[in-house]
This record gives structure tokens, sequence and C-alpha cells, in this order.
């Protein structure tokens, strides 16, 4: 018995492009010439401080064109993070006279979800929406947990690790409705759009988002950068003081390469997203066919592969069960393949998945979870060298297992979690 | 042994994961495994099993003892766990049968620390993957014990009972701190302890002060 023979040559495939994408060549290329050639600072009043400017607005300018939205709604930032930051507590700062209570679901990114939960530490009320298995929140939800001191929404538009599309515009137009019977500008309704920024619609009027987040560096933009749109009619509080840049909602000099590799970016998403969207359905399709046909009690997490307005089209998050996610990831990385897990041994608190868990699965199948997010250079080459290999090595690990776990969550016992 | 060849592996909060080569070379060619499927045929002597797969990591040991000496003749296991947890079983299992065989009162000598030293040190977080092969050890020797008629030597580690209403011991404060809480904040969120008897929080937080210690070094 021994794990499959290493390739002559081995080759990386990457699977993990929901971490984070390489730079698109023709974004690198437009970044260039902002690092020491048009390198002055925007606010210089001289004349290549002016261009600098004229580029920073000009990238304002395409972004903008691609929400629908005016320039000055749009707000470059440090990154994902940061956008989701200065949302939550640009409006819990700015309106927290007007109600302190806040709503978000179980399965965002930890960006906002920390957020959330530091704000309830001081003295906010948080309602966590359920999600049904497959990640879904419904408008209706939504409406049952309104109330009157409700004044921050903040739902993701699509989920890193399952791929679940929450419906934003729906939920968008349950808000206005609410507000105009109401009279009332609250609640504000703020969406992180970061992983659906490459694959789904971005048109603020069609959404009905008040604040919505992007970053560059999941769309094959650089890193340590991002956006926050934010409709004109709402005010919020800066979270980082300074020189007043961004019209004083985020101060410190702009990371222009950054900005501009951003726009550049964006737009090339947004160009080839419905041709990508197919081709990579189809390749995630095909992984996850040879994945059922050729290991047995393997599970697929999330929504339903068949729809694609309902999931991520290069997300596939599987649980293979009797082994633990962070062995399969190492074995597999000396294979040259490369994804990511949601077992606890990978996460800060020991504790697996918090998305797995909300939707109901179990801790024993999300320890052994395994998430392949596939992209633009992913071919079914990629595919079948990773399907060479894996088998073999869960066959392997499931030897050195004394776990049998039956597939049908309902048919296994599970011990009481700390129970040793 | 040197660790600069090691697999870096970061954490969230910035920390390095580094594996030595010990660990890995134990992770990707484990030693002694009794592969599953084959337990029938493998004429075990006394068996240890702990863990689940619920917690992330389960663990099987089997042993082979000379009754006359109370020697381990071989050490055999399985391990569902992370990468830590299979290297340190591994490391485990060379221990307690190399050279001649450990004796078993030796073997109850075993700490995680050992382990850890001959792996070549583990990853601050990963202590805990090491401290499983320590008790399924405990509970093979038990094991024996109770089918020799050895009763007086069996080994009950003596739990406290830290809060009344959920019968919480200190070995449930234990795992806790090995599975990553520092403060008591983090330890009510896994067991709720102490929420319904605020009485027993000094001395939750003194457990908390000592295991961290005992784990992790001083602060």
């Amino acid at each position: 018995m021994s794990f499959p023979q290493k390739p002559e040559n081995k080759r990386t495939v990457y699977f993990d492009h929901a971490a984070t994408t390489y730079v698109a060549p023709e974004v690198v290329k437009e970044m260039m010439p902002y690092f020491s050639d048009i390198y002055a600072n925007p606010s210089g009043l001289y004349a290549i401080g002016r261009e600098v400017n004229g580029a920073l607005e000009d990238a304002r300018r395409r972004v903008a064109q691609i929400l629908h939205a005016l320039p000055d709604t749009i707000f470059f930032t440090g990154g994902g993070t940061e956008s989701d930051n200065m949302a939550i507590f640009g409006v819990v700062r700015k309106h927290e006279k007007n109600g302190k209570h806040i709503i978000t679901t179980k399965i965002e990114h930890h960006a906002v979800l920390y957020p959330f939960e530091y704000l309830e530490k001081h003295g906010f009320e948080v309602t966590y929406l359920e999600t049904d298995e497959f990640g879904f929140v419904s408008a209706k939800q939504v409406k049952e947990a309104l109330r009157a001191d409700t004044i921050l929404i903040s739902i993701m538009y699509a989920n890193n690790e399952i791929g679940t599309v929450e419906p934003i515009a729906e939920i968008g137009r349950e808000l206005l409705k609410w507000r105009k019977d109401n009279n009332t500008k609250y609640p504000y309704f703020h969406t992180d759009a970061c992983q659906a920024a490459g694959a789904f619609d971005l048109d603020v009027e069609k959404l009905h988002v008040d604040l919505m987040t992007i970053n560059a560096s999941k769309i094959y933009g650089p890193k340590g950068v991002g956006i926050l749109y934010k409709n004109r009619n709402v005010n919020i509080e800066a979270i980082v003081f300074g020189g007043g840049q961004e019209r004083g909602l985020r101060s410190g000099t702009e990371n222009v390469p950054g900005i501009v590799g951003f726009a550049k970016a964006l737009e090339l998403a947004q160009e080839n997203r419905e041709v990508e969207n197919n081709r990579l359905t189809e390749l995630r399709n095909y992984f996850w066919d040879r994945l059922e046909k050729e290991i047995p009690k393997v599970r697929l997490n999330g929504p339903s592969l068949d729809n694609s307005e309902l999931r991520l089209p290069n997300n596939l998050n599987v649980s293979i069960l009797d082994i633990e996610g962070e062995a399969l990831l190492l074995y597999l990385d000396e294979y040259g393949i490369v994804c990511s897990t949601g077992s606890a041994c990978t996460s800060e608190s020991l504790d697996p998945s918090h998305v797995l868990l909300a939707c109901g699965l179990p801790y024993e199948y999300a320890h052994g979870s395994l998430r392949f997010t596939l992209g633009k250079r992913t071919t079914k080459e990629d595919v079948d060298y990773a399907m060479t290999y894996l088998p073999g090595i869960v066959e392997i690990l499931r030897k050195i297992s004394p776990v049998n776990l039956k597939m049908d969550v309902k048919e296994n016992t599970h011990p009481q979690y700390h129970q040793r | 042994m040197t660790n600069t060849t090691g697999a870096k592996i970061q954490d969230k909060q910035g920390n390095t994961w580094l594996y030595s080569d010990t660990v890995k070379d134990h992770f990707f060619n484990p030693r002694n495994i009794l592969f599953s499927g084959e337990e029938d045929k493998y004429d075990a002597d006394a068996t240890g099993r702990v863990g689940s797969p619920a917690c992330g990591d389960e663990m099987v040991i089997w042993l082979k003892i000379d009754p006359k000496t109370e020697k381990i003749i071989e050490c055999k296991w399985q391990t569902f766990g992370c990468g830590s947890a299979i290297a340190s079983t591994s490391m485990l299992s060379v221990m307690l049968s190399e050279n001649g065989g450990m004796t078993l009162d030796q073997a109850l000598k075993i700490k995680p620390q050992h382990i850890m030293e001959r792996l070549g040190g583990l990853p601050n977080r990963k202590i805990h993957c090491s401290v499983l092969g320590d008790k399924a050890l405990q509970a093979a020797i038990n094991d024996w014990y109770r089918k020799t008629g050895q009763h007086n030597k069996i080994i009950t580690t003596g739990a406290k009972i830290i809060d009344k209403e959920l019968n919480i011991t200190d070995h449930d404060i234990e795992e806790a701190v090995l599975e990553g809480a520092k403060t008591l904040e983090d330890v009510q969120k896994k067991l709720k302890v102490g929420v319904a008897t605020p009485e027993a929080i000094p001395e939750i937080e003194q457990l908390i002060r000592f295991y961290s210690e005992k784990y992790y070094g001083a602060e």
C-alpha cells in the first residue's frame, strides 16, 4: 500500500482563486507607469501631480461606469476588509442615535462578521440570519427581522466558501418598500461583492444597495486595493483620519498604481464574464462529475451545480468523508495541487468553517471539506492532473483512518463536541 | 535536525507554522500503520481509542505486549487527523517499539513534549495534536491491565467537577485550552462554563492560566 507515484514533471495546479488570483498581464501593464514614471502625489498642485490626479479620477469614472453610478460614489480603499469595516463602522457611528439594531447573516466573511460581533459587545443588537442548508437567506427572512430601530443590513453577494449567491436585488427591493411604507431612510443596505465581482452584474441601481464592497485581488487585480461604493444619500463617518483624501472618508495618499490596476481588472472581469462563466461552469461540473464517479463517499457542499445564477461558477466545495482536510491538503500540495479546506486545523479557532456549520453540516463532515476554486488559467488538463492523484491519496488516507462515516448525515451518531 | 527546510504555513494571525523535516517524514511516510480493513487479522493484546471525527481527531492504538516482561513488542495505529496528528502518532509508535520495546511503566511516562522533541518541535497551535496519542496509549495500557486483572494499576485520571450545573471538569477546561482558548471568554464560548455558576469563575480562570502555562509556556 503506497501513495500514488510522484509525477515526473510536477506541475502546480492552482485551485484557490477565491483566496486570491494572479494579476492579469494587461493589468500589470497598465499599472507599470505609475510606479516610477508617473509617481507624484495626486494632491500635488503642480503639473505632474495633476497628471496623477487625472489618472486617479479616470479610474474612478471607469469603475463608476461599471456600477452604473456617479464617480463621486466610488471610494478607493486598502482592500475588501477595509471597505467592509468602513461601511459598517461608518454607518453605525453616524446613525446610532437613530437605532441600534443591525442585521447580517451567519455566513459572512469575517471582515463583516467580526465588526458585527464587536458592535454586539458595544451596545448594538445584532440579528444573525440563519441560512438554509445551501447557504441561502431570503428576502422574507430579512423582512421579518426588520425593526423600527434597524439602521444597517449587511449581506454578502456571493459566499467565498460555498459559492452561494444571495438574492441581493430582491432584498434591496424589499427594503425600498419597507422604507417607503414606514417613511424612513433606514436601514441602509451594504453588500460585500468581493467574490461576485468577477462573475455577476454589479449595477447598483438593479441591486438596490446603498453600499458595496469590491476588491481587486479576487478579480486578477493587485492586492491591497478595493472600493466602497456609497450612495450619495448615505452619510457615513470616516474611520481613518489624516490628510482628507477620498473626500475626507479615507485619508492616506492614494495607491495610484493599485487603483489604476483595479479599474482595469474590473473592466476585464466584467467584459468577459458571460463567456468565462460558461467555461468555468462546464469545467467545474466536469471536475465534480469525476470526483463523484471516482471517489466514494464524497458530498457536495453548497448549492446545486445546475443553476448558474445561484452559485459562483468557479466554486466547488466537497466533503471527503473519513479524512481530515488539512492532511489531505498537505498531501495534495506535495503533488502540486493547491486548494483550501474548512477543517479546523487551518483555522485560528480550531473550530471548522463557520459557513459549513451554519449550513447544518456536522463537524465531522466539515473537518473533511475541500474547496477548489477555478480561474481564468484553469484548464481541463489541470482538472485531469488533480484527478490523477486525488483518488489514490484519498484511498491511502482512508486506510490509515479509523473513521468510517455513513454518507447519510442522519445515520451517523454525533458525539457531542468535546466529549472524548 | 534542522528546521530551516520545513514547510512553512502561516495561520491567520501571521504566525508561521513550521513543520520540521522529521514531522514531514513521518507524515508522508507514516510508520507502523494497521491499515483499515485489516484490524480483524491483527491479534492485538490491548487496544485504546480516543477522540471522535467531530472533534477533528480520532486515534486508535493496538499493542502487542510480552506478558513476562510487560514490554511493548509492537505498536500499530490509525489516525483521523491533521498532519501533526498523523506524524505524532507515527513517532509515538516508533518510540514505543524501538530498541526492543518499552516497558509499560516506561511507556506511561511518555509525555506529549517527548514526542514533540523527537519530532523536532511542533507549531504552538498544533500541540494538542500530539496529546491525543498520549491518551490513546494510556487507554490501551489500561485495556491491558484490565485484561490481565491488574485493576489496581488502571489509571483513572481524577477529574474534578468545576461547574456543578453543567458537570464540567478540569479536563474539559484543559481540553478547551489545548484547542486554542486563551481567555475565560474563549472557554465560555466553547463550554458555557460558569455562565450559570458565576462563583466558579475564579477557579476556572486559574485553571486556564495553569494549562496555558503548561502547554504554551508563561506569557
